[in-house]
């Protein structure tokens, strides 16, 4: 059982969010680390989406409830309102539809948790005003090679939610696990957003 | 280290309580050929049932003879080491009842006229198949499985098992499966029905008494049906264009290598499956559709389930594409069901579920260690 501290700092902070005995869908859950640690400590009931068949089996190695799917298309296998969080870790900043996926997932869910690489942290601004893209620790990629293909800043994200008619119910910024609470912003790397819709 | 099960034996059992199918009909006694490996435990617990497919029966995995050229129809799922673990579980394969290799069939001497059943054997639904099963388990004292674990027609049974006995179901595995046939399907089905029953050798069914097979119509109907288990691509890759003889012969004998192989495989076909199973089993899928008793809802259907479920399917499957299998996750997820879902990319179409695929190997091998743990 993986232990809260050893959790991937976007990960521990999303944990954090999450009432105990609550539904919770994980979209993207790569090899279900998040999940298997809510199921265990928080007796969440939690199932993980993902595209790619060796997290399918990385899963169900660890006993969890996974769905193979191409989120692009949306979360056709889910009802209206069937789980308490809908949560997409680092996966937004690679995928093509982001609004589709926002709406699903406050259809599917009540709340929706997202966590993004900040591209408004001062590293990756100096980068781009010497010349360069940005190569950081939540940006790990070159431009050639990278999955990456919409990338946001923490202001951006917000203001995309209330085009949308959504609202920022929690936001917390980190940089290297620590949470950043000055100019978040420009010294934050990574991003979590925690929203509802608007009018409810 | 994985391994063969090695040299089995099938076995026959007789039931004598008579068995009143779907249709109305009373079979008042009956037999099926069994296969097992591995041992049950104390407990009982550790039984898992496999369900054959359209032309499927008993024997699984190993060989019945050392000189035999293949082994049983699953033999790289099932043995020591494999995803389903003899070392862990007693695996049970069964000839459904209307089959032709052992079980009570259309060609098995019905007793009251001393004659083959031929076309005076009823019609087969796949709770009927259940039933019989549940008999079996019955006669082995098992009362739950540690899994039911079927494919194609397979899968259905599984599904059909969760609803009807849902206590007695641990897990269910359904692969490469549908909830229902679509009119497609039943075209398919009915193509190959009518090759049968068309083939002057056939007599209504009663072929038996005047010695004769009706092969032709068997090896079209299985041609037919091997076309569709197939994909384009996986059957291009294989076959292409390429020729027998490297140039065009401009007749109508094989030439195309993809000819041949239909042929062939047809012919194979003709001589060891009897036109009558043939027209039961391709009825039995037709017929299926659980949620036809619940208001045509599946997830309604699905409700009366306690099992847990691992679902799979696999990309170039046309005839029980991935959509179908997507139905009976969602009618599951909408009855709040406990489920896995895993879509294996293959080239293998329909036949890729009993194909060595390492990705679809690993699911199903993650997926029952821990069905092994559960009840250690």
């Amino acid at each position: 059982m993986a232990n809260h501290n050893t959790l991937r700092p976007d990960l521990k902070h999303i944990s954090d969010q999450i009432k105990p005995g609550s539904r919770v869908l994980d979209l993207g859950c790569a090899d279900g680390e998040l999940l298997a640690w809510l199921q265990g400590n928080k007796a969440v009931r939690g199932i993980g989406v993902d595209v790619d068949v060796m997290s399918i089996v990385s899963c169900v190695e660890k006993g969890l409830n996974v769905i193979q799917a191409d989120m692009e298309s949306g979360l056709q296998s889910f009802e209206d309102g069937s789980f308490d969080y809908v949560v997409l870790s680092l996966t937004i900043q690679a995928m093509h539809n982001i609004e589709l996926i926002l709406q699903e997932m406050l259809r599917v869910g009540k709340v929706g948790i997202v966590t993004f690489p900040n591209f408004g942290f001062w590293e990756n601004r100096w980068q781009i005003l010497i010349g360069r893209m940005p190569v950081s620790e939540t940006i790990p990629y070159e431009w050639y090679n990278t999955p990456n293909i919409h990338f946001c800043t923490v202001n951006d994200f917000d203001k995309l939610l209330g085009k949308m008619g959504m609202k920022v119910d929690k936001q917390v910024v980190l940089h290297q696990g620590e949470t950043v609470d000055f100019l978040p912003n420009l010294f934050g790397s990574l991003a979590l957003v925690q929203f509802s819709l608007a009018n409810q | 280290m994985s391994e063969s099960v090695g040299i089995v034996t099938p076995k026959k059992l007789v039931f004598e309580d008579p068995i009143t199918l779907s249709s109305g009909v009373v079979i008042p006694r009956y037999e099926l050929m069994v296969e097992t490996y591995g041992s049950l435990n104390a407990d009982k617990s550790n039984a898992i049932l496999i369900c054959h497919a359209l032309s499927g029966h008993h024997h699984i995995a190993g060989k019945h003879k050392p000189e035999d050229k293949a082994a049983g129809w699953w033999d790289n799922m099932v043995g020591p080491g494999k995803p389903i673990d003899t070392n862990k579980f007693f695996v049970i394969g069964l000839n459904n009842l209307g089959g032709c290799h052992g079980s009570t069939g259309p060609s098995s001497i019905n007793p009251e006229t001393n004659a083959p059943y031929g076309s005076s054997f009823p019609v087969v639904l796949v709770r009927d198949w259940v039933e019989t099963q549940a008999r079996l388990a019955d006669r082995l004292g098992i009362q739950q499985f540690a899994a039911i674990i079927g494919g194609s027609l397979g899968g259905m049974q599984a599904l059909r098992w969760s609803i009807t006995y849902p206590e007695r179901v641990r897990h269910a595995l359904v692969i490469a499966s549908a909830p229902k046939l679509t009119a497609q399907n039943i075209a398919f089905n009915d193509v190959a029905r009518q090759a049968i029953i068309t083939d002057p050798e056939f007599h209504g069914g009663d072929f038996y008494q005047h010695g004769v097979v009706p092969r032709r119509g068997l090896r079209l109907a299985r041609m037919l049906g091997h076309i569709t288990y197939l994909s384009d691509d996986g059957m291009g890759e294989k076959f292409g264009r390429m020729l027998r003889s490297g140039e065009y012969k401009y007749g109508f004998d094989v030439e195309f290598e993809i000819e041949s192989y239909l042929r062939y495989q047809g012919d194979k076909f003709s001589t060891m499956f009897d036109a009558n199973t043939y027209l039961l089993m391709t009825k039995a899928l037709d017929y299926f559709d659980p949620a036809r008793h619940y208001g045509g809802s599946l997830a309604e259907a699905m409700r009366q389930a306690q099992a847990k479920f691992l679902v799979v399917s696999f990309t170039s499957d046309w005839r029980f594409a991935p959509s179908r299998s997507r139905e009976i996750v969602k009618a599951l997820l909408d009855a709040d069901r406990t489920v896995s879902y895993a879509e294996i990319t293959s080239q293998h179409g329909h036949d890729a579920f009993l194909m060595e695929d390492a990705p679809y190997m690993a699911v199903m091998r993650a997926y029952l260690n821990n069905v092994a743990k559960e009840i250690a």
